[in-house]
């Protein structure tokens, strides 16, 4: 995988003028396009001159924090406006939310509720604001709760709830509306790794039902696993964008770093050692986590489950950790003559 | 930012089944007002507001807990004095200035410090619509409260000192008028004062001190020469009270404005700053960073 050379399932145009000949040459209103897109934060750059079309399938935005992920996630979906270019959502313009929400659900970072609220209440009530019957809504809020598993849950109260409950919270409201493009900043946040695999293989349905999910993340694994596409993202350029094979080889070159918080990791350490594929492992500072490097995360997260059913560990989270995912963008942007 | 491709009438698969625009945004300003109008008497804000409304009611009621000073109130129609500077001093100019300012400042404010405006602003709903039906939930928590403040403060104030005298002021003199004529001047207050805060928490990201300088401009405009005195919601609203209380010998003396244009006037100029609001906040973005 090279800067803007890679295999594309879009091949990238490198001018405006070219790119706008490429896209009216195709069905706009069957794609999310940018159009030479910049934004900036007063003088601050968040993301500069991106063109991008986006076809059904699982898009994963990749970059470390910082790259502009969200940025253009937030530029998708209306919540920021460009400062230069323009952007369709299958024909629609974001600046027009009572159009494009009808068809574009977003799963947002910002981890924050309306007090007081229960799962199954906050998705009725933004479904009533959608337009939706009662009826409908109750019926839209019970589809997409059982879709990611928090039916048992529903009806508690949203601040009780884990980390992970309140991702598939949001992610509920998100698709409750049977959106076409599904728009998820940073998804498997959180998430344990049975809820991880299940919520992927959630994706990969929607996806194959032709959906559009565009999913940032900066964890490389996850995007090869469940990617179609990527487009990688380096201080708000697109550095590359084009099928995931090229980015499997260069993930199977870096082991992973993840952080597992938890009681007795010193269990947890010396039991993973036994897995061949762990590159390192080392004791939180605070004694309550333990960081391990592997080069097969997968194989890891069925090992820890084995573990914590074993040991009766318990585990507070299991994150990947960003410097390792550095490393590989390092290595990606600067290699071949890269853009770093 | 507009599209060139815009294709905006396309139909989603997954939309809802919108029917006409007024009936689909009929809809949707209810299901705001749902929630908004929970939040505006049940959240932990909520108490506040409580507080700003409830206070004149508590201090008069404790009143009632000693005799009535007889000797330095012997005439009956001093009352309405009393209950003017009472009314034009404490609840108009302070409880409600202050009440729909912490009503109609957060509608937008407190949800951006929350970090939850991203999910209206997700929603298919026009954001003129989610503005309006924000702004009806905070008029109706703040009329509901500052009506019941104004009334309630009458009432105690005359039935506690005079109960005989004020049975028959209110059920057969001009008292039932003024009563009435009171909450409709805290309505037209709740009205005009909710605009004007709804604008500020929209513009300005600590609201705080746009909203002390507005009162104290409206604080001087006893101060203020007859034509500034019109740049104010207080002038439109003290031309309509019952009854006139002196504002004292520094006051620029100017002739009250007619109720046939006061009214007008002051639901003209809320239309014109929720007209300015909605052009605003189809501009409004959301990054929550730095709030």
């Amino acid at each position: 995988m090279t800067p803007n050379t890679i295999s594309s399932t879009t091949e990238p145009a490198s001018t405006p003028a070219e790119f706008r000949t490429a896209v009216a040459s195709q069905a706009f209103d069957k794609m999310i396009v940018f159009e030479d897109v910049s934004k900036f934060y007063g003088e601050v750059l968040g993301v500069n001159r991106v063109n991008l079309q986006i076809v059904p399938g699982i898009t994963s935005l990749v970059g470390p924090n910082g790259s502009g992920k969200t940025t253009l996630m937030n530029l998708m979906t209306g919540l920021l406006k460009p400062t230069s270019g323009r952007i369709s959502v299958l024909g629609t313009s974001p600046s027009h939310p009572e159009t494009v929400f009808q068809k574009l659900g977003y799963c947002s970072q910002f981890d924050s509720f309306p007090h007081g609220a229960t799962a199954r209440g906050f998705i009725e009530f933004y479904l009533r604001v959608h337009g939706f019957t009662t009826q409908e809504s109750t019926e839209l809020t019970h589809q997409a709760l059982e879709r990611v598993s928090m039916l048992e849950a529903a009806d508690s109260k949203i601040s009780g709830f884990s980390k992970g409950m309140r991702q598939r919270v949001r992610l509920a409201q998100s698709i409750a509306h049977n959106p076409s493009v599904l728009v998820l900043d940073e998804p498997l946040n959180g998430l344990d790794p049975m809820a991880r695999a299940e919520i992927i293989r959630l994706f990969r349905q929607l996806a194959d039902a032709g959906m559009y999910l565009i999913i940032s993340s900066h964890i490389l694994h996850e995007v090869d696993m469940m990617s179609d596409s990527v487009v990688l993202l380096h201080n708000g350029y697109i550095v590359a964008e084009g099928e995931v094979h090229g980015v499997r080889d260069e993930i199977d070159e870096h082991p992973i770093q993840i952080l597992i918080r938890c009681d007795r990791p010193q269990i947890l350490a010396a039991r993973l050692f036994e897995h061949e594929h762990t590159v390192e492992a080392r004791i939180h500072d605070d004694r309550q986590g333990l960081f391990v490097k592997t080069r097969r995360p997968d194989d890891l997260y069925l090992l820890l489950n084995k573990v914590i059913t074993e040991h009766a560990l318990r585990v507070e989270s299991v994150a990947p950790v960003d410097d390792d995912l550095n490393a590989v963008y390092q290595y990606l942007i600067t290699s071949d003559g890269g853009q770093g | 930012m507009e599209s060139t491709f815009e294709n905006d009438e396309q139909p989603a698969a997954g939309s809802a089944n919108r029917g006409s625009s007024w009936s689909l945004w009929m809809r949707q300003t209810l299901a705001i007002m749902g929630l908004e109008i929970k939040k505006n008497f049940l959240s932990r804000r909520a108490f506040l507001l409580y507080l700003i409304a409830g206070s004149p009611l508590v201090l008069l009621s404790m009143l009632a807990l000693f005799p009535p000073p007889t000797d330095d109130m012997e005439n009956f129609s001093q009352l309405g004095m009393v209950y003017a500077g009472i009314y034009g001093g404490l609840i108009l100019r302070t409880l409600i200035f202050f009440g729909c300012a912490w009503v109609f400042m957060n509608l937008f404010r407190g949800e951006v410090v929350d970090r939850s405006l991203h999910y209206y602003f997700l929603a298919p709903v026009r954001r003129e619509v989610l503005l309006i039906g924000k702004y009806l939930s905070g008029l109706i928590a703040t009329i509901v409260l500052f009506s019941l403040t104004t009334a309630g403060s009458m009432l105690i104030l005359y039935f506690w000192l005079y109960p005989t005298e004020s049975r028959g002021f209110f059920f057969q003199g001009a008292g039932g008028g003024q009563l009435f004529t009171y909450v409709g001047v805290t309505i037209l207050a709740c009205i005009g004062y909710g605009a004007v805060f709804l604008i500020v928490g929209l513009f300005f990201r600590n609201p705080i001190i746009p909203g002390l300088l507005l009162y104290g401009w409206e604080w001087i405009n006893f101060l203020l020469p007859p034509l500034l005195k019109k740049v104010s919601v207080i002038h439109y609203l003290q031309s309509l009270v019952p009854v006139h209380m002196s504002e004292g010998p520094f006051a620029v003396l100017a002739e009250p404005t007619p109720a046939w244009i006061s009214v007008p006037s002051l639901l003209l100029f809320t239309g014109v700053v929720l007209f300015l609001a909605s052009l605003h906040i189809r501009r409004v973005e959301i990054s929550y960073a730095g709030d």
